[in-house]
């Protein structure tokens, strides 16, 4: 008994490395996840059946659908479309609502922070939780495109890291912002700012709709190089202004990390 | 018929919850600007009583009457003229203090104008007027239940009903809200309070029923129960782990008739006496040596301990 | 002295407490309440309101919308996409703004902040409790419908003002007929648990496949049943009869009396639970 205490002693009294310190965080969410098993389960719906609405049901009133000149079905250009905002998506409701309860409400930030664990150990530990579930949403769905027909090029596979990216991208920047929130009030804006982003980023119907200015205003945006990097890639169309997404989405992300780094150690450790 | 001159009259008062009687029949009478008690400990069916006095419970056996009234045919009439605080807040926390107190006023049909005037009396009366425009989020936990008493005074109650008023508050938070409530008592307020601290019991009411698994097991003032059901001083006595075996059973054996009655609990011995100075003297000359010795009044946990064998906080 | 005493007993008091003479008096009653909640909350629900609905008017009616031919033999009559979906996206906003309004909130009232237990211990009864509450609600659902209708005016997209005016009052009957069994169900449940599943998999496929964003014809057949058995799409359908100005009696009967029990129903159910919950 008290051999099994003095070793437990030893090993809690060494600081944990980042990869063994993420692998428990990931198992805490898992446990706290396996009683939500439908919650996470129908997390994966949603994008499937805004798919099927828009891409299928208004797809068949869509005639002559053109992208850069080519014609191409509309439910094809909806999907990866809804990958990469499924991927915003999902990425923000962890790094906003669930951060912030973790944050200020339950404090469980404050009781991990008790124990060896860092700041920057809950930082990666949340992100790599919300990445894993963001990744197998986005093969599943990935698997419906297939199933449907909407893929035409071996590219298609990269789609699963393309959203694991704009994971990354939103997921630092937008725990980041949460570190600024004071009450729940604040998060009206979170829905301000991801709305338009849903609705307005080439998801639902091509750039050329929108007068030149505002065309470059929303090429500027992540969720439009996130949704074009999707598209790019399902629909065989990858060239080297891909990179210019990719370049654009790891920028953000580390520095959205690094900003987190900063206000969490001055939050938690005061 | 008695029920009509009493505020509450009850006879066999019976409540169950499927398979579970919380009250097993009870009798209970309490008139006009008396303050009465219900003492006992989690579970003994005070808060299941209180929830039927307050006509939002229906009752599953018995006679009860509240003003006179039936609560349940005349629930709202019986609502409208007590006051109830019930045992967890139930505070708007998005509203601030005088919101709160504003719009259940309302709930009383009575005149906005009224109610205007009756607030700020209110917060005079439980000091809360300068954070009469704080959230009740802020509010500490002796302000929050001075707030819901004054919340059920809004409509100037006839009886007021107190579910466990101070539990949850530190020992400064209690005496304010004991204050509070003995000027209303003074007042000729009829209180109606449970409670599972004896002191409390002691220091607010004139009359007290002592209930035990759904069932009154005695009934009278403080001191009369205290005279009726224990000795007028107690010694305690705790004894070292150092000797051997069951040390306060063994101790018990040794010193049964040095008193009127001996109780051992899990920590000490009491000796219930005359004179407690006089008995912890005759357990020195015994040649036992008590690590720590205490000589008090006895209370009115020692009559719950004689009545049913167990303390009220366990 | 006797009139400062704030409890005094039998004071002569010309402004007696009273129980309600009826449901409405006593909702009446929780008019100040609701009315300080509103006043203190309505910025919280501008964005949910007022701008959501409108990013979709844009982005689907008027965007999207750009690339699908106006035929009215496609679009169920309507000679522009924009006119078909606007009707369609104020129906879903009732819905959306009642089954948010009805899930967490009460929940809040029964279990976490216990506000209802507060008032049940007033002389308000049951009835009353949630006659004001649904009326709050309803009270939501024509502001956001009301300002919605106004905005859509300008593109030229209802037919006639009486019209209009019509399909604003359909939607205080679809936000009821949606309000009442959402209600009863929250008033009831034990957790919040079941409320994501009734966003996920109730409200958000109401809202994609009730014919609002399409003409529920262009589904399979069975799911054309399955949708036009659901309340949304009776609600969506009226509306836009209503907005097009090409009303069919007997079906906008049918959709009214559809949503009439639906409300009726969710009412009594309510009752109950509500009932069991506040007074056991």
């Amino acid at each position: 008994m008290s051999a099994v205490t003095a070793a437990v002693a030893r090993q809690a009294a060494s600081p944990l490395g980042a990869r063994e310190a993420t692998a428990l965080l990931l198992y805490r969410n898992f446990l706290a996840y396996r009683r939500a098993w439908y919650i996470f389960l129908t997390g994966f719906l949603e994008p499937v059946f805004y798919l099927f609405s828009i891409g299928v049901g208004v797809g068949q009133l869509v005639t002559g659908f053109e992208v850069d000149g080519r014609t191409i079905e509309y439910a094809a250009f909806v999907a990866p479309g809804m990958l990469a905002a499924s991927a915003m998506n999902g990425t923000i409701l962890d790094a906003t609502f669930n951060f912030f309860f973790k944050l200020k409400y339950n404090k469980l930030f404050d009781q991990m922070l008790a124990t060896p664990l860092t700041t920057m150990d809950i930082a990666r530990g949340e992100l790599s939780w919300s990445l894993l579930r963001g990744g197998i949403y986005s093969a599943g769905f990935l698997v419906v495109m297939l199933l449907m027909g909407l893929v035409s090029s071996w590219w298609a596979v990269l789609v699963v890291p393309a959203a694991l990216l704009i994971g990354l991208a939103f997921g630092g920047v937008c725990m980041a912002l949460t570190t600024f929130m004071r009450s729940w009030q604040d998060f009206e804006l979170v829905t301000l700012a991801t709305l338009p982003m849903f609705l307005f980023s080439a998801t639902f119907f091509p750039v050329t709709a929108f007068p030149t200015w505002l065309r470059w205003v929303v090429e500027c945006t992540p969720l439009y190089r996130g949704v074009v990097l999707c598209r790019e890639l399902t629909t065989g169309t990858v060239s080297w202004a891909s990179a210019v997404s990719v370049v654009y989405l790891v920028v953000m992300g580390v520095a959205g990390l690094l900003v987190v780094r900063r206000r969490l150690d001055r939050l938690l450790l005061t | 018929m008695t029920a009509t001159d009493s505020m509450i009259w009850a006879q066999g008062l019976r409540k169950g919850f499927g398979d579970v009687e919380a009250v097993r029949g009870i009798d209970v009478d309490v008139r006009r600007g008396e303050a009465f008690g219900f003492l006992g400990p989690n579970g003994a069916g005070k808060s299941s009583t209180m929830r039927m006095v307050a006509a939002v419970s229906p009752i599953s056996g018995g006679e009860l009457r509240i003003l006179g009234l039936d609560p349940a045919v005349d629930g709202p009439e019986i609502r409208a003229r007590i006051g109830v605080c019930p045992q967890e807040d139930t505070l708007d926390t998005e509203l601030t203090v005088r919101e709160n107190l504003f719009v259940y006023g309302r709930y009383f049909g009575l005149p906005r104008k009224e109610v205007r005037a009756r607030v700020d009396e209110l917060l005079e009366f439980v000091q809360l007027t300068e954070k009469a425009g704080s959230m009740v989020e802020d509010l500490s936990g002796g302000m929050k239940r001075r707030l819901t008493i004054a919340r059920s005074l809004i409509n100037r109650p006839e009886v007021l009903l107190l579910d466990e008023p101070t539990t949850g508050l530190d020992p400064q938070a209690r005496h304010v809200v004991w204050d509070r409530l003995f000027r209303l008592k003074q007042q000729g307020v009829t209180l109606v309070l449970t409670t599972h601290y004896m002191d409390e019991a002691e220091q607010l009411t004139d009359r007290l029923v002592v209930m035990d698994k759904g069932l009154i097991v005695a009934e009278g003032s403080p001191l009369d129960l205290i005279a009726e059901h224990s000795t007028r001083e107690v010694a305690e006595l705790r004894f070292g782990v150092a000797q051997e075996g069951d040390t306060h059973e063994v101790v018990a054996r040794q010193v049964e008739d040095l008193a009127d009655r001996v109780e051992v609990l899990p920590d000490r011995l009491l000796l219930y006496s005359h004179d407690g100075e006089e008995t912890v003297a005759k357990v020195h000359e015994r040649g036992l040596e008590p690590v720590a010795t205490l000589v008090r009044r006895s209370t009115l946990e020692d009559v719950f301990l004689r009545l049913t064998g167990r303390t009220l906080v366990d | 002295m006797a009139a400062t005493t704030p409890g005094g007993a039998g004071s002569p008091d010309p402004a007696r407490a009273t129980a309600p003479a009826s449901t409405l008096a006593g909702a009446l009653r929780l008019l100040d309440y609701w009315l300080t909640v509103y006043r203190r909350t309505w910025k919280g629900t501008i964005v949910s309101s007022f701008v959501t609905p409108l990013l979709y008017v844009v982005a689907m009616g008027v965007l999207l919308g750009g690339f699908i031919e106006g035929d009215p033999a496609e679009l169920e009559g309507a000679t522009s996409y924009l006119a078909f979906v606007a009707p369609g996206l104020v129906a879903a906003q009732a819905m959306t703004t009642v089954i948010g309004e009805t899930t967490y909130p009460v929940m809040d009232m029964v279990k976490w902040h216990k506000v209802y237990f507060g008032m049940i211990a007033a002389p308000l009864r049951v009835g009353d409790i949630m006659l004001a509450h649904l009326a709050f609600v309803l009270f939501r659902v024509a502001l956001t419908s009301a300002v919605f209708l106004a905005v859509m005016a300008p593109f030229g997209v209802f037919s006639s003002v009486g019209g209009v005016l019509l399909a604003f009052l359909v939607q205080l009957l679809v936000g009821l007929a949606f309000a009442t069994p959402v209600y009863a169900y929250a008033a009831g449940a034990k957790d919040e648990s079941a409320f994501n599943l009734i966003f996920r998999l109730g409200m958000i496929p109401l809202f994609l496949f009730s014919g609002a964003f399409f003409p529920v014809a262009n589904l399979d057949a069975p799911l054309e049943l399955l949708a036009t058995i659901t309340p949304l799409w009776h609600g969506v359908d009226l509306t836009r009869m209503l907005t097009l100005g090409r009303v069919d009696v007997s079906a906008a009967l049918v959709h009214v009396a559809y949503l009439v029990v639906l409300a009726a129903l969710g009412w009594r159910w309510a009752a109950r639970r509500l009932q069991r919950r506040l007074i056991a």
